[in-house]
């Protein structure tokens, strides 16, 4: 690891001023950044940690939408959650292991967007709102492929606010090594439709199934995907598993999801 | 039996008490006054002519004591190879040369190049950096069958080929082996691949070197499975320093399965540094350098083919295997596909005409070496694989099949067609203990009831042999091997009674201190807790081969049996003196010495001060004190046997295999400790179920390794594996040992593999898919879905 300066700010507003140095970057729970730094891949000048900021934490529900403060623990999240939308709280729950779930957050998994994270299929299916220290970002626009985000250069994720649906489910089929999604369907109903967001499949990062989604606000049965199928063209492809297979796999959780919803 | 544990209780490990309370001292934590740290500068390309090393702007970073290149080793030896295997035409295996820091070429991704010694490990990374490289790719050598093509690229120009060797076993009986198969009346043909392991120990390697400039003293502490052979071979082959003028310390070490035998350029290093430098110096493995350049295992290529007549017996057994070396010969590569290997390919089975060719080659890889069941994983794949197909072909049962070839309980000794010949055995016995403990017969009832939960589930056997307690000196040296394989142990008695045993053996996991120390409790009748087990410093103990094989307590257990029986005869001659009694009276019984049919004794403690405070003592005709030293060298190798038995449900939607059940019913011999048996049992089985479903160690078209890291190379889980049902009442004792015991540590690597995939293979034909003879492992979800759909 390089050297580099290290702020804790207390406030958001301290936090963007921070964010404002040459070369700082914010740091979460670090469960992405950390093992960068420590091999090496990165060289800030200063980390910004988020973690010390009150008003960045919790959960709580707003009307019918569930608020998660950005630097809120997965843990957390797995416990505060489970009572009003169990199917994100199951998500959160099963990231990691308990170390991973005690450091990471929301917010830093979303401003990090990985392809085979779980949390930006949450936050896609559940048509969330982004908030940042600037701006409302809705999760349609904010998701811009692999690692790329709506994010500007110091903006921080503050709070992610999610509508509770009527019904969802989150399966999640494991990487056999690292555990993160090999492929992940999160399937949530509302009253105005079917959203479905797939992580972990695409070269485009997280993704909407629109055609799933239509069949299944017309039907909401896992016999309504029958005729469907995804092609594997633009899935990714590593040694754990072909496009095509992982476009076969999206099929099938979101059959499940739909019957566990 | 003596208060807290004999032989044959299920003692708890006393070493655990400080492994689970943070007090056991690895090596990474010895940490001596004024130490310097070393970082290693590792080839980023896998093959390639190295150009220029240009040091001169890393050597002026801050804290930087020196960078070292090849040409700093210009005067020292290359890392040893320490088995020469001679070829099918009677040549000695090619041998190139192994140097300490890469000379002229670059072979593999993580070849060391040059290394940076710094005040801090954190400069040595920084002047790292700072070190210039030129390099020119070179086309890497891959895979293995183009390898050995006259035009292919070489890993080595000097000796002219990429084929290490073309070995055949028995190449006497080659074309007795081709008649017979002309002769068949059916042949079961398959070809499959081992695949390559990375053995991640949980601890990484360590070295510190240390020298005393004033009385001309290197130390070298080391994540060790045998620090004694480190120290020969390092001492003589590689740096020329006397065994009296080096110390090699293996203390605590966190696993090894095979990839802490060898001696490591690091370790050559950090003890040539020490010297030149006149400064301690300390390298630790990262998990990712541990990667790429801990020797790894398997990685075989094989095809074998197996005749039978007309009742099903089987006639002849011909296999073809490449074996894949990497890009340097570690310390016992040759001897793992050849004599750990070709000589167990009659299994369990009467089979009388076996040819065995192996071609070894090398690649631009990673170096293979053993890895827990080194060669004999390799050989029970290939023929419990084999032996299921033939059964699928001939439409009998699997386990009838097997029965039906086994050799039979009165046939022991057992002279197989492939040299060994086995002691003891009852195959059918741990067959029939398989099936009654796995519940064979419910198995169609949990068939029905997972179909309708949309799974297939399928029941896979296999029946293995090992040879273990490696190995008879007088043998080995025939087969190529440059050391002995005996094993030592002093056993010194204290005034008191207490004990120290000093033991040649070195314990990474494997519970010897507790278990030996059952040993001698139960051989003098006095409380284990009197007895102390020391290991793992060439300083107090005495010459021993060390810890693999499962050959500790067969060959090291027995160098103890040995020298606590040297003692134990001094002590009753001690205790006749004492008790006025002639010798051939004394019993010595629960710790107590007496005469027999009296009531006059004397206990252990009162024989062991009389022998150190000798007023009473006959000085003229014995020496005082109490301390034996026992060489102990076996006459044949050991013989563990087992059935496993794997159940798995298959889904088909995901192709996730999942292993609902495995048994295993295992003939250790007698056992010592049944608790730390069934541990190693367990892990073992964790491991070849690993290695089965998950483990892969994949390298791209460049020779990147692409699974270099836990985020992309599978270890398993608790969660992966199942409950284990582990028996091993099946004791047939082995009849060579003085204990009875035959090692039980790879067993469960061994014998798991083909259980699992001949469980798969059976989900699939019970589904329908019949056309599916085959998958080659890991058998991860994907590779299922591509068996499945095309």
């Amino acid at each position: 690891m390089y050297n580099f300066e290290f702020v804790k700010p207390s406030s958001i507003a301290e936090a963007v001023k921070a964010l404002a140095e040459e070369g700082a970057q914010p740091l979460s729970g670090g469960q992405t950044l950390i093992p960068t730094l420590k091999q090496r891949l990165n060289q800030p000048d200063m980390l910004v940690s988020l973690t010390g900021i009150a008003e960045m934490k919790g959960v709580k529900a707003e009307g019918g939408a569930l608020v998660i403060g950005g630097a809120t623990p997965h843990a957390v999240v797995a416990a505060e959650a489970a009572a009003r939308y169990p199917a994100l709280a199951a998500l959160a729950g099963n990231i990691g292991d308990p170390a991973v779930r005690n450091r990471g957050t929301i917010g830093g998994s979303l401003a990090n967007n990985d392809p085979s994270a779980c949390y930006p299929s949450a936050a896609l299916a559940s048509g969330a709102t982004i908030v940042t220290d600037r701006r409302e970002i809705a999760a349609d626009d904010y998701f811009q492929g692999m690692f790329a985000t709506a994010l500007e250069e110091g903006e921080i994720i503050t709070a992610v606010r999610l509508p509770i649906p009527q019904k969802a489910a989150y399966v999640k089929f494991n990487q056999p090594a690292s555990r993160f999604a090999l492929t992940g369907v999160f399937v949530a109903k509302y009253a105005d439709g079917v959203r479905v967001a797939i992580t972990g499949a695409s070269n485009d990062g997280v993704f909407r199934w629109t055609e799933a989604e239509e069949a299944l606000s017309a039907n909401f049965a896992p016999e309504a995907l029958e005729g469907l199928s995804l092609s594997g063209d633009n899935m990714i492809s590593d040694l754990h598993g072909t496009g095509a297979y992982r476009a076969h796999l999206c099929k099938v959780l979101a059959k499940r999801a739909v019957s566990a919803a | 039996m003596p208060k807290d544990g004999g032989i044959g209780a299920s003692t708890k490990r006393r070493e655990d008490v400080r492994f689970l309370t943070g007090k056991g001292r690895y090596t990474d934590d010895i940490n001596i006054r004024g130490q310097a740290h070393a970082w290693f500068v590792r080839s980023d390309v896998a093959h390639g002519m190295l150009n220029k090393v240009d040091v001169a702007a890393a050597e002026a970073m801050p804290g930087v004591l020196k960078v070292f290149t090849a040409a700093d080793f210009a005067g020292v030896g290359g890392i040893p190879c320490g088995w020469q295997v001679t070829d099918r035409f009677g040549k000695p295996m090619l041998e190139p040369k192994h140097p300490v820091l890469a000379e002229g070429k670059v072979r593999h991704v993580g070849d060391p190049i040059a290394v940076v010694v710094a005040e801090t490990l954190e400069q040595a990374r920084d002047a790292a950096e700072a070190v210039e490289v030129d390099i020119t790719q070179l086309t890497p050598v891959l895979d293995m069958k183009a390898a050995i093509a006259a035009d292919a690229p070489k890993v080595h120009e000097e000796i002219g080929s990429n084929l290490c060797y073309d070995w055949g076993f028995v190449e006497e009986n080659k074309a007795a082996v081709d008649e017979a198969f002309k002769a068949a009346a059916h042949v079961t043909t398959l070809e499959l691949v081992n695949n390559r392991l990375v053995a991640n120990p949980m601890e990484p390697r360590v070295a510190v070197g240390d020298f005393d400039s004033a009385g001309g003293m290197h130390t070298l502490y080391t994540t060790s499975q045998n620090p004694h052979v480190i120290r020969l071979l390092m001492g003589a082959f590689v740096l020329g320093i006397p065994e009296h003028k080096l110390r090699v310390v293996a203390p605590d070490v966190g696993g090894g399965f095979g990839s802490k035998i060898y001696h490591y350029a690091e370790e050559a290093f950090v003890t040539f540094a020490a010297k030149t430098l006149n400064r301690p110096v300390k390298w630790t493995s990262t998990r990712s350098e541990a990667f790429i350049s801990d020797a790894q295992g398997r990685d075989h290529v094989t095809k074998i083919e197996l005749a039978l007549d007309k009742d099903n017996n089987f006639t002849a057994l011909r296999t073809e295997t490449y074996a894949n070396m990497g890009a340097y010969l570690s310390t016992f590569a040759p001897s793992i596909p050849t004599w750990l290997h070709g000589t167990l390919m009659a299994g369990n089975y009467r089979t009388p005409l076996i040819y065995v060719n192996v071609k070894a080659v090398f690649t631009n890889t990673v170096p293979v070496d053993a890895y827990r069941g080194a060669g004999r994983p390799e050989a029970t794949f290939q023929l419990e694989r084999l032996v299921d197909k033939a059964a699928r072909e001939l439409g009998v049962s699997p386990v009838e099949l097997r029965r039906q070839n086994f050799i039979k309980p009165d046939q022991f000794p057992y002279q197989t067609p492939v040299a060994v010949v086995y002691d003891t055995g009852n195959y059918h016995a741990t067959m029939d203990k398989l099936l009654e403990i796995s519940d064979y017969a419910g198995f169609e009832a949990r068939a029905a009831e997972a179909k309708a939960r949309g799974k297939w589930r399928g029941f896979g056997v296999a029946h293995y042999i090992e040879a273990c307690g490696i190995a008879p000196s007088n043998l080995v040296g025939q087969l190529g091997a440059r050391a002995g394989l005996y094993e030592s142990a002093t056993v010194r008695v204290n005034a008191t009674g207490s004990l120290s045993v000093f033991t040649g053996s070195h314990s990474h996991g494997q519970g010897h201190e507790t278990s030996f120390a059952q040993v001698v409790a139960e051989m003098i009748g006095i409380d284990a807790g009197q007895i102390e087990i020391v290991h793992g410093d060439t300083s107090n103990t005495p010459m021993g081969m060390g810890t693999y094989g499962s050959r500790s307590l067969a060959v090291g257990g027995s160098a103890i049996v040995k020298a606590t029986n040297k003692i134990i005869n001094k002590a009753k001659k001690i205790a006749a003196h004492l008790l006025e009694a002639s010798e051939a009276d004394i019993e010595l019984k629960d710790g107590k010495f007496s005469v027999a049919g009296t009531d006059k004794s004397v206990d252990w403690s009162g024989v062991t001060l009389a022998a150190y405070v000798p007023h009473n003592y006959p000085l003229e005709s014995m020496e005082p004190g109490l301390e034996e030293t026992a060489f102990y060298d076996p006459s044949n190798f050991t013989y563990p046997s087992g059935g496993y038995g794997c159940e798995v449900e298959v889904d088909p939607e995901t192709g996730k295999v999942e292993i609902v059940a495995f048994s295993a019913a295992d003939d250790f011999g007698n056992i010592v400790n049944p608790m730390i048996v069934e541990g190693q049992v367990q892990g073992g089985l964790a491991q070849g179920i690993g290695q089965a479903l998950m483990e892969n160690c994949v390298f791209d078209e460049n020779g990147q390794l692409l699974s270099g890291s836990f985020m992309d190379y599978a270890m398993p889980r608790a969660e992966d594996v199942p409950f284990f049902k582990v028996d091993h009442s099946c004791v047939t004792p082995c009849t060579h040992n003085p204990l009875g015991v035959k090692g039980c540590g790879e067993a469960g690597a061994i014998g798991s593999p083909p259980a699992v995939i001949n469980a798969v293979i059976d989900a699939f034909h019970r589904a329908g898919r019949t056309d599916i003879t085959h998958i080659d492992m890991p058998v991860s979800p994907a590779r299922v879905w591509s068996a499945l759909n095309g």
